[in-house]
């Protein structure tokens, strides 16, 4: 990665050195959004993270419950729900799951959850953002009815654009046609 | 990692163009320092019928100036699929000072009109460019035209010339001076890309470890909207071209998508989720002023804005199946205009407001670009590609830009509105998608 960065590093410096010299057509350099950071809530750009902050490594007020969603034997660790083709309804066989996060929510108010639906490859990208929408408001409208608070549950979609698995054939479109659920809360920092 | 810079290369033309776009894209390589700069081809693989057969002179001192001026003019015509370039012996040494006398010569050469042009370095960095296009049968001046551009902007100053050239012999005004925007995918990384129209010049503008999706002009062309899911989920982003910095316009709770700028500007329609569902927005370029369009249990989505403002199409899915409706851009009653088959999606309108261009998924579940005439309501299917999505106009409404897939990689393909012309756009070693034609340049 270091390569890569010093690469976009000179990039940039050559691409500022020709704007500043020939002063014609030439675009600005491209924003590199380093997907790494997350966005500030709100509207507004990006905000920076600090270079100055300490590094804090002592345990988060929910680490012993932060350990429970990490934990390969929780039920807690069962973070995907799958869905049939053209459907968004959660079957029967994910409603234990879901049960239990929103057992879990109901009991940690102040955790956060983030819900990224997705979709199959087949068709519009902006029509498949809306189906994986749909697949993740379906599981937050459960967790909601469950005892988990709506404040606390975002829904979103990633349509089709973040495959799973990058194959065409129905079984890679089945692993596909998903919802993923992602904490925040104590060190455990999903999203 | 994408750390090689290639040249961009065109596929099909002259020997003497393809040796100097091939240089000229190292030295842009050098200049701008784009990241991938990765390779892209253009291949006409139809061409269209009744084409004016027409002779482009070299341009005098056009080696000295190192562009290849009427290369770029012949190409130009060439991939529009409306002209024929013909090698004609009589006018290789054609001057742009050439009197009268000297036309006779054109006649029953089996060619309609002959251009030629001259560069001369002038004081101040810039250039002297002439051109005359002369009508080969009578020996007539058709048309001419001069520019003083700077050396960089040698190779738009072609393009202006083939736009001249394209619009005396067909009537109608050319699209080689406008640009695209689409989004290379090669491995993990995503890059937003804006390049002239024969895929010269790219540069990439947005650079992301994350997809980018839904790019879309502002009606002047200096910026961008699009939509990017760096903060793990969509949000609407407005970049202004010539500034480094993305504004997030639309990132509410929930998903944020399908960006459309209204033709005055200043505002974009948007599908936002915060209140549930996907649904249709009208926000301000700078983020403020939200007003919900239209209210369905629905999904709402894919906004496109007719040229005079008037209508706002989108996909929905109220029917039953996914179908492309129109409702007036200030709200009102919705008009379905799709009925054929279950899954009608992407809609794009010609700047004549005469043409819709969606994706229609066929029998045996192909995707392909189909095209409606709103008066006669006839659909034709256009393209013998799969797997088309995200269809875009030129600005003339001649041609259509659209994603398809060659060799299981995502390509750009092109086609005529009849069907007739159709090129494809591919870069090597990586995906291209989502493409998005750029409005005229002033």
């Amino acid at each position: 990665m270091r390569l890569f960065h010093s690469f976009l590093a000179a990039a940039l410096a050559l691409a500022v050195a020709a704007c500043s010299s020939t002063g014609g057509d030439q675009p600005a350099a491209p924003v590199v959004d380093g997907s790494a950071s997350t966005m500030a809530g709100g509207n507004g750009p990006a905000a920076n993270s600090s270079a100055n902050a300490p590094i804090d490594v002592r345990p988060g007020p929910g680490a012993n419950a932060a350990t429970e969603l990490t934990d390969p034997k929780s039920v807690l660790s069962r973070r995907s729900v799958y869905f049939n083709f053209d459907e968004f309804s959660v079957r029967e066989e994910f409603r234990s799951t879901l049960q239990a996060h929103a057992t879990w929510l109901a009991s940690h108010r102040d955790a956060r959850m983030l819900i990224q639906g997705n979709t199959d490859e087949r068709g519009s990208r902006e029509y498949n953002i809306a189906l994986g929408q749909r697949r993740a408001e379906a599981m937050k409208r459960t967790l909601v009815l469950m005892g988990a608070a709506e404040s606390q549950i975002d829904a979103v979609s990633l349509g089709k654009e973040k495959p799973r698995r990058e194959g065409h054939e129905e079984a890679d479109w089945a692993e596909n046609r998903r919802g993923d659920i992602l904490y925040n809360f104590g060190s455990v920092k999903e999203f | 990692m994408i750390l090689a810079q290639f040249g961009w290369m065109v596929q099909g033309s002259p020997m003497r163009f393809r040796g100097a776009v091939t240089g000229l894209a190292a030295a842009l390589a050098l200049t701008l320092g784009a990241p991938a700069r990765a390779q892209l081809e253009i291949q006409i693989v139809g061409g269209g019928s009744n084409q004016i057969p027409i002779a482009i002179a070299p341009f005098e001192g056009e080696l000295a100036a190192q562009v290849d001026l009427s290369g770029v003019v012949a190409a130009d015509l060439r991939r529009s699929g409306r002209f024929r370039i013909v090698d004609s012996p009589a006018v290789l040494g054609m001057s742009v000072d050439a009197p009268a006398s000297d036309l006779a010569g054109l006649r029953g050469r089996g060619i309609d009109a002959a251009a030629a042009g001259a560069v001369r370095p002038e004081g101040g960095g810039r250039h002297d460019v002439r051109f005359r296009l002369f009508d080969a049968a009578r020996g007539d001046q058709l048309t001419s035209g001069a520019f003083g551009p700077l050396a960089a902007q040698l190779r738009a100053t072609a393009h202006r010339i083939a736009d001249a050239i394209y619009e005396k012999m067909t009537g109608e005004r050319g699209v080689f001076s406008t640009r695209i925007a689409y989004v290379v995918k090669q491995g993990p990384r995503f890059e937003l890309h804006v390049a002239d129209a024969d895929g010269a010049n790219a540069s990439a503008v947005l650079i992301s470890n994350e997809p980018i999706l839904s790019p879309t002009w502002s009606p002047d062309g200096t910026a961008l909207a699009y939509v990017s899911l760096q903060s793990k989920k969509p949000v609407v982003y407005v970049q202004r071209l010539r500034e480094r910095r993305q504004i997030a316009v639309a990132n509410f709770r929930g998903s944020n998508s399908a960006p459309a700028w209204a033709p005055d500007g200043n505002r974009l329609a948007v599908v936002l989720t915060r209140d549930g569902g996907s649904q249709l927005f009208m926000i301000n370029a700078d983020g403020s002023g939200t007003r919900r369009l239209a209210s369905s249990s629905s999904i709402d989505t894919e906004p496109a804005f007719s040229a005079d403002g008037k209508w706002l199409y989108f996909t929905s899915d109220r029917g039953g199946s996914p179908q492309i409706y129109r409702m007036p851009a200030e709200g009102g009653e919705s008009q379905r205009l799709t009925f054929e088959g279950s899954y009608n999606v992407s809609p794009a309108v010609s700047a004549d407001g005469r043409t819709l261009a969606y994706i229609t998924r066929g029998g045996g579940g192909q995707f392909r670009l189909a095209v409606l005439d709103l008066e006669t309501r006839q659909v034709q299917m256009i393209t013998d590609t799969q797997n088309d999505e995200s269809p875009s106009f030129a600005p003339n409404g001649r041609m259509i830009l659209y994603a398809t897939q060659v060799g299981g990689r995502g390509a750009l393909a092109a086609v005529s509105v009849d069907g007739r012309v159709k090129q494809r756009l591919s870069i090597s070693a990586a995906e291209v998608r989502e493409p998005a034609w750029g409005p005229f340049l002033p």
